[in-house]
């Protein structure tokens, strides 16, 4: 594989059912390429968990993920209200999430730690108001 | 033990994946908060929780996990049922609580798998 591919994905607003419809899909079509499983699992985790996010706190935003020869790349980009103290969002348990949240079974402060665990690099680029874009990297 | 083993064991109802029944299982984790199954769940092939929307699906899908068990009765809807089989996940529905269901488990041989 020496092409990168390029998916591109529109996360909607407030769909709280169909939230992981993307990350589902970047995983199947990952495993048909013949990505390693353990690369697969990251890249779906890590991305269902921004996801997530996305429809929680910035009414949806757009996802676009590179696949090359060596790593796949994330890029979560919403128009939300950014996150205002990201060290503190970086924190297990740390949420601002709604209660409602909590009863769909999310919004336990774990969403940002997970990605940022499950992805070989991570960088956050926010600004209140305005919006936040995660890009994260797996290696291959 | 095997899918339907677990069927049997926790006297629960088979909502789809029937073709998977004879599939082997070895862990299982409990919980009714999906931020934890990420965060904390690796390599366990069966998911018991009381948490009955699409995204107990989705978060089986992730982690590869090839059964969920609801609890407490719970009965996932059409369109769960749907994505569940579409992604060859075995739906068991048990009256049971999640406390005994676990434990009649575990007593059996399932485990908890390995912390990561």
């Amino acid at each position: 594989m020496s092409d990168t591919i390029k998916l591109h994905y529109t996360v909607s607003p407030d769909d709280f059912t169909r939230a992981g419809e993307a990350s589902g899909d970047v995983k199947s079509k990952l495993k048909k390429m013949g990505v390693s499983p353990e690369a697969v699992r990251k890249v779906a985790i890590a991305m269902y968990e921004g996801e997530i996010n996305m429809v929680i706190h910035a009414d949806g935003g757009d996802i676009d993920v590179e696949i090359s020869e060596n790593d796949i790349t994330m890029i979560l980009a919403d128009k939300g209200p950014g996150i205002a103290d990201v060290e503190k969002a970086m924190q297990a348990g740390w949420s601002t999430a709604p209660d409602n949240i909590r009863s769909l079974g999310f919004g336990a402060g774990m969403g940002l730690p997970n990605m940022k665990k499950y992805s070989d690099d991570m960088k956050i680029d926010t600004e209140l108001g305005v919006g936040t874009t995660v890009t994260m990297k797996v290696n291959m | 033990m095997t899918v339907n083993d677990i069927k049997n064991l926790l006297e629960a109802k088979i909502l789809c994946g029937e073709e998977h029944i004879d599939r082997e299982v070895h862990t299982a984790c409990g919980s009714d908060m999906m931020s934890d199954v990420l965060a904390f769940v690796k390599d366990q092939s069966v998911l018991l929780t009381g948490l009955c929307n699409p995204q107990a699906i989705r978060t089986a899908e992730m982690m590869d996990i090839v059964c969920i068990v609801f609890v407490r009765g719970k009965m996932p809807d059409e369109s769960m049922i749907e994505l569940a089989e579409e992604r060859g996940i075995v739906i068991l529905s048990t009256s049971m609580r999640m406390f005994p269901a676990c434990g009649i488990l575990y007593t059996n041989g399932l485990r908890g798998g390995v912390d990561n």
